[in-house]
């Protein structure tokens, strides 16, 4: 037993912010002082609150270090470890209670709301240790389905506790395993979408990062049930830790039995291997991903067939997200009672989400289905920073839509969410405040399809980009009302017209901004103004007279020589050579300089 | 791994490496050693020793050992205080035998070791 544990963040966020180099110092110290067979050090997966990381958890006081660096080592062993005396500076200030006592993260707003379940082992276990993973239960789901359940069983209980989809599309996972069982073949696959490529969603990744023996163990579940014996991982390339985890994870458990031939000796055979994606978003529709595999260009192709049927190698196959594999377990290993108890009649459990964009807290949250975006983005998130006001969030990123500030208190489930314009997708969720333009923000996402659109259908391919010229005309102020509903029907000719969900979902950002923001597009086009000021050819610097001192210094930094006065005297800016890089506003020490 | 008994016995084994990796929940009883320069001074160190292996060896999951400060009677140290079922008990002038028999007899069979506590030795 160790009278104490150091628990050192060691997920993508934390690790950008030299938590490795603390780690090491750390080990080095304990080592140093004598203290190994006392005091254990493991690095972990994510703690979700990436916002203030470095972050370093210390057992059995639960202090919660945050913005650690590497000089803070000595004081925290020193201190804490030695002496037993917690280093209060460095506690986030959240777990600091009025009369100075430490209050458990449970307490805190951030974590008080949450649920973990699919992130149940992130900061908790050491992901490229298999012994810890099973020393929290790890594989007794696995070793419960060989043992005690038919695959029927098996399917019965995903059913039962109407687990849906965590990809976004929220299919019933279930449902799903039964067309694949009920398909006729030797040879079955199943496979994992770990293709994570939505601008701002990061929960598989830390996943992956933190619990990577929790989907391998799923895996091999679902390959029980539906009658493979093998899987694909098909991770992005661009996520190089989680796939040295995920290697080292699927090394462990060969090693251990837990992989290939007959595992628990009982006669069930599964292995996986891991496919790199080559960082094309389209990869992450399920055709696309499994031609991708086979070994061709990353093409989606019709439906129906359904994978269930005619997948992978043209054999039945099954295709789920990661974290809908990281569900599993717990729902065999506590029932599917448990498991349908949380969240909302039609949405059960819960839902990882990835905040981002202007709010406080950024980072990785599990909330329980049906909980508001109210609680999200204030309680949790802590409302956005330097006092801006909340305008819209973003869910689902590209194939997504705005949620509009007036409909933040709808409860968050896959059927309201779509219902409102928007979709649930894998779980981005970007935050936007009154500095957003959210013309700007369509184009944002549409540069993006632009750009990932595989070119196979000509409404995506060539559809996409001409709504993108279309937004800049907006941007530009060049547009006119026409226009804005020539780009709406457009947006309805993509979706209907596209093989697969990257075009069927590709105008939806347009779509709920001109529905839920047509007064800032109309804005753009007929009074030639960006209500946000964002959209530089709209955006026009001007100097108050009032409260210019001439001193000069605008007119010193301005780049191409468009400011001109005399000292002490009002300057003026020349529109005609404004380029608008803002640099004379940045300077001004006086406020003078506004844009209008 | 061939059967799902082994990898029941390697959990079991491997609780003693994570125990101890969570806020200590109600039911548990909590050991706190003195571990300030004066604890150290008087051997808590041996002391702490002591109590994590006979945790070890007797497969005690239920219990939480960590230090503390000065508790602020230096002359007694090493001072052990056990934390069980609401109350709390100060053994002082520990040694590694004595803290061995306080966790067989206090913590495992619930027979308080009067003879060293802080009252009968002040």
């Amino acid at each position: 037993m160790f009278r104490s544990h150091i628990l050192v963040c060691g997920g993508t966020g934390c690790t950008s912010n030299n938590s490795i180099k603390i780690y090491e110092a750390l080990v080095h110290r304990i080592y140093k002082e004598g203290l190994e067979k006392e005091v254990h050090v493991t690095q972990t997966g994510c703690f979700g609150l990436c916002a203030l990381g470095p972050i370093m958890i210390v057992y059995p006081e639960g202090a919660f270090y945050s913005q650690v660096k590497v000089e803070d080592v000595d004081e925290i062993v020193d201190e804490h470890i030695i002496k037993g005396r917690i280093v209060t500076r460095l506690l986030y200030k959240e777990t600091v209670a009025d009369d100075g006592s430490i209050k458990a993260l449970n307490d805190t707003n951030f974590y008080k709301k949450q649920h973990r379940v699919a992130l149940r082992n992130c900061g908790v276990i050491n992901p490229e240790k298999i012994e810890e993973y099973i020393a929290y239960d790890g594989y007794e789901a696995l070793g419960k389905v060989l043992t005690e359940m038919t695959p029927q069983d098996v399917i019965d209980v995903i059913l039962k506790s109407g687990l849906r989809g965590r990809g976004g599309a929220g299919f019933p996972t279930g449902r799903k395993w039964q067309f694949a069982k009920n398909s006729v073949g030797e040879k079955k696959y199943v496979c994992c979408n770990a293709d994570e490529g939505d601008p701002g969603a990061f929960m598989d990744r830390s996943i992956l990062e933190g619990d990577p023996h929790a989907v391998i163990e799923a895996m091999a579940i679902a390959g029980y049930a539906i009658g493979a014996d093998q899987g694909y991982i098909y991770v992005r390339a661009e996520y190089p830790i989680a796939v040295q985890r995920l290697t080292i994870a699927i090394k462990q458990a060969r090693e251990y039995g837990l992989l290939g031939k007959n595992i628990f000796g009982t006669g069930f055979n599964f292995d996986l291997d891991i496919r790199l994606g080559a960082g094309a978003f389209v990869c992450g529709e399920e055709t696309a991903l499994m031609t991708s595999i086979e070994g061709h260009r990353g093409e989606p192709r019709p439906r129906p067939p359904f994978p269930a049927v005619k997948g992978l190698f043209g054999k039945p196959t099954i295709l789920n997200n990661v974290e809908t594999y990281a569900n599993v377990p717990q729902i065999i290993l506590k029932g599917a009672d448990w498991f349908a108890s949380m969240g909302t009649e039609k949405s059960r459990g819960t839902k990882v989400f990835a905040l981002g964009g202007k709010i406080h807290n950024t980072g990785l949250v599990e909330i329980p289905m049906g909980t508001t975006m109210r609680e999200i983005i204030y309680d949790i998130g802590g409302g956005c920073p330097n006092g801006k006001k909340f305008k819209a969030a973003q869910t689902g990123g590209p194939s997504g839509g705005c949620i509009p500030a007036h409909l933040i208190d709808t409860p968050i489930d896959y059927d309201n969410l779509l219902a409102i314009g928007s979709m649930m997708g894998s779980g981005g969720l970007i935050v936007m405040d009154e500095d957003n333009c959210m013309v700007d923000i369509a184009k944002f996402f549409l540069e993006f399809t632009v750009d990932e659109s595989c070119g196979k259908c000509t409404a995506c391919r060539v559809g996409t980009k001409r709504l993108y010229e279309m937004l800049c005309k907006v941007t530009d102020g060049t547009a006119t009302m026409e226009d804005l509903d020539k780009m709406e029907e457009l947006c309805y000719y993509i979706k209907e017209n596209s093989l697969c969900g990257l075009g069927q979902t590709a105008p939806n950002p347009v779509l709920s901004t001109l529905h839920y923001f047509r007064d800032e597009y109309e804005a753009h086009v007929r009074d030639k103004r960006c209500p946000a000021g964002v959209c530089k050819k709209l955006l026009r610097y001007q100097i108050v007279a009032d409260k210019c001192k001439g001193c000069t210094l605008c007119a010193r930094n301005c780049p191409v020589g468009a400011i001109t006065g005399s000292v002490k005297e009002p300057h003026v800016i020349d529109p005609e050579k404004c380029i608008k890089c803002g640099v004379c506003m940045e300077k001004c020490r006086f406020g003078a300089i506004i844009k209008a | 791994m061939k059967s799902l008994e082994e990898l029941r016995a390697l959990r079991e084994k491997m609780k003693s490496q994570t125990d101890n990796r969570s806020v200590a929940s109600g039911d548990e009883t909590v050991i706190k050693v003195g571990m300030a320069t004066c604890g150290i001074a008087a051997g808590a160190r041996p002391v702490l020793d002591a109590l994590l292996d006979e945790a070890d060896k007797r497969n005690l999951h239920n219990v939480s050992i960590s230090q503390t400060g000065c508790i602020g009677m230096c002359r007694l140290e090493p001072i052990v205080e056990v934390y069980k079922e609401g109350n709390k008990y100060t053994y002082v002038h520990m040694t590694p035998e004595k803290a061995r028999k306080v966790m067989v007899e206090h913590v495992v069979n619930g027979n308080v070791c009067k003879e060293f506590l802080v009252g009968e030795n002040s």
